[in-house]
């Protein structure tokens, strides 16, 4: 372990009161995992009663009010930190407010990595996992994100929660890949692995560094003793600017993942605020899958369907599974055509992205559409129609995650 | 001796105050104090785990976040247990403050609805105001029962009992 390893992470805890609500050993549990500390800037209690005017914002709940003067110690300087953790209730409106408004101040007027999340009493470790470690590794890492090209040859392994991706690179080109549904995942990823290094036309030992990533990133990368295992916010974001090649300036990258999806403001390829999930399968590749199996249609092919359809034609609303699927059953029986219930579940899921999601980034053009479901031509039809903005699909998208282990694993060939 | 809810239910002024005249104050230090102190539990730093907000349920609905419903298994059975209680509206936060408003509008609404007297004052502004808000506070505790206890010198000296916190 490096000593940059060793060092614990400093993030602020800024949260309205999660001690309260039975998730704070959850917190503490993963930023232990990510040799993280949580600390809370300390600030005078007369400040309180001013903070609001100070802020410009006026709530009456006084962690709220705390929230607002410790994102001012941070800014100011008084409290000395690495990254900062927002945190409100779930379900609470005026947190929301805070929450966001906290957000965008401190990332406005400072260069602190800033993540943010709504807790319910069922909040677990494992979710903050994730959003934990992409953000110490902003901290710990920034060289290793700064790298804009593929050296060696070196692999990557997306072990995703629907499927398994892999590719193979050298000299900064894919040369091989491979693509498998996730069952058994190390069964899955020794197939696409496989599958990548015989189109490549390599054998495993002379891969010089291997990258994982993805849900199973941690039991594959063991497996194959991978030298990076890193989280997918800050793959998936080096990846699709990789992908897109605009590694300099602003983008926004949108991850439509199998289970749950990312947007993702990066900067020079390094990611800043981002989002993670979603309330419900409803909004992500999944739903796909439930509908063009329900059409009967295989679903490569579902995109060209939803192209050719009128979204307007059907009402769905996909903010839960169950319903969207009830949508679907009530607009077929009232006749509506396959194409336009295909167009209507694509508009929906990048309605729930848009509702859920692109509220707590700051969208920067270039748009970069990633991730499995970005194949699907209806999707990014559907989003440019929502957002009124360009969609950059890039070549291999669905590869995002792999490719982008691959890139930052060639950091440890150089080493 | 009544027991004696306060609003902010953390007030050390308030419950000093009570103290003084022979009454229990119900605060929610000693909520906390007898979380922190029971074994068998790991949940720093205040040892609420995610069975608070169950026990919450009793106060709040489902649909209320999580951080009003730890809040309230906390409060609520102070509420529960309270024979008067005094609100002291618009207090500085050195006064007291549990930190979510969405719990105090409903900690005082259901000590309002319980139908035991009720206090409600303004915190001062003023100095003259100040010598009010102690006189008005005062009136009301004097008009407190007091036959519970018997031997009001004694209780300035006792140490809030936990067990009689209402749980």
């Amino acid at each position: 372990m490096s000593s940059e390893e060793l060092k614990p992470v400093k993030i602020a805890l800024v949260s309205c009161g999660s001690e309260y609500s039975g998730v704070q050993p959850e917190f503490e549990s993963a930023a232990d995992k990510v040799n993280a500390k949580f600390v809370y800037p300390e600030i005078d209690i007369a400040y309180m009663d001013t903070i609001s005017r100070d802020f410009g914002l006026e709530v009456a709940s006084g962690d709220l009010r705390l929230m607002m003067a410790r994102a001012k110690a941070v800014v100011e300087g008084t409290t000395n930190v690495d990254g900062v953790f927002i945190t409100t209730c779930f379900r609470c409106a005026e947190g929301a407010i805070v929450r966001n408004e906290v957000r965008r101040y401190i990332h406005k007027n400072s260069s602190v990595p800033v993540i943010s999340y709504s807790f319910t009493e069922r909040t677990s470790a494992g979710t903050l996992l994730t959003r934990l470690e992409a953000l110490t590794t902003i901290v710990r890492h920034k060289h290793l994100l700064t790298r804009e090209i593929q050296s060696g040859l070196t692999a990557g392994i997306d072990s995703g929660s629907t499927t398994t991706k892999a590719v193979v690179m050298k000299d900064n080109e894919i040369i091989g890949k491979g693509w498998v549904p996730t069952t058994k995942v190390i069964e899955s990823a020794e197939e696409a692995y496989s599958l990548a290094l015989k189109e490549a036309g390599v054998s495993i030992e002379e891969i010089q560094a291997l990258g994982t990533t993805g849900y199973g990133r941690f039991l594959v990368g063991n497996h194959f003793k991978a030298q990076l295992i890193q989280e997918e916010i800050t793959v998936n974001s080096k990846g699709a600017v990789y992908l897109a090649n605009r590694q300099k300036g602003s983008a926004t990258v949108i991850d439509i993942g199998g289970m749950d999806n990312k947007a993702i403001s990066v900067e020079d390829g390094i990611p800043g605020m981002f989002t993670m999930g979603g309330i419900c399968a409803g909004a992500s590749g999944r739903f796909f899958e439930m509908i063009s199996k329900r059409l009967g249609v295989d679903i490569t092919d579902f995109g060209a369907m939803a192209v050719k359809g009128m979204q307007e034609n059907v009402f769905m609303n996909s903010y839960c599974i169950v319903f969207g699927i009830q949508s679907l059953v009530n607009s077929l029986a009232k006749g509506a055509s396959p194409e336009d219930v295909a167009a209507a579940a694509c508009y929906s899921v990048v309605e729930q992205i848009y509702e859920q999601q692109l509220q707590e980034v700051d969208v920067k053009e270039p748009l970069i559409l990633v991730g499995g479901s970005s194949l699907i031509e209806g999707v990014p039809k559907a989003l440019t129609k929502l957002l009124k903005l360009n969609v950059l699909v890039p070549k291999n998208s669905h590869l995002i995650g792999a490719v982008g282990a691959a890139l930052l694993a060639s950091g440890f060939v150089d080493e | 001796m009544a027991k004696v809810f306060i609003y902010p239910a953390n007030s050390l002024i308030l419950a000093d105050l009570i103290e003084r005249f022979g009454h229990k104050p119900l605060v929610i230090m000693n909520q906390i104090r007898e979380k922190v102190t029971s074994i068998s539990l790991d949940s720093p730093p205040l040892n609420i785990t995610p069975e608070d907000p169950k026990l919450g349920l009793r106060y709040a609905a489902i649909e209320v976040p999580p951080g009003v419903r730890g809040r309230m298994a906390l409060i609520g059975p102070l509420i529960e247990a309270a024979e008067a209680s005094i609100i002291v509206e618009n207090p500085p936060t050195n006064f007291g403050c549990v930190g979510c408003n969405r719990t105090n509008e409903l900690m005082k609404y259901l000590i309002r609805s319980k139908g035991v007297p009720v206090l409600e004052i303004k915190y001062p502004e003023l100095d003259e105001e100040a010598h009010d808000f102690v006189s008005k506070i005062v009136e009301f505790l004097k008009s407190l029962p007091k036959e519970k206890l018997g031997h009001d010198e004694k209780v300035a000296d006792k140490e809030p009992s936990e067990k009689e916190t209402g749980k």
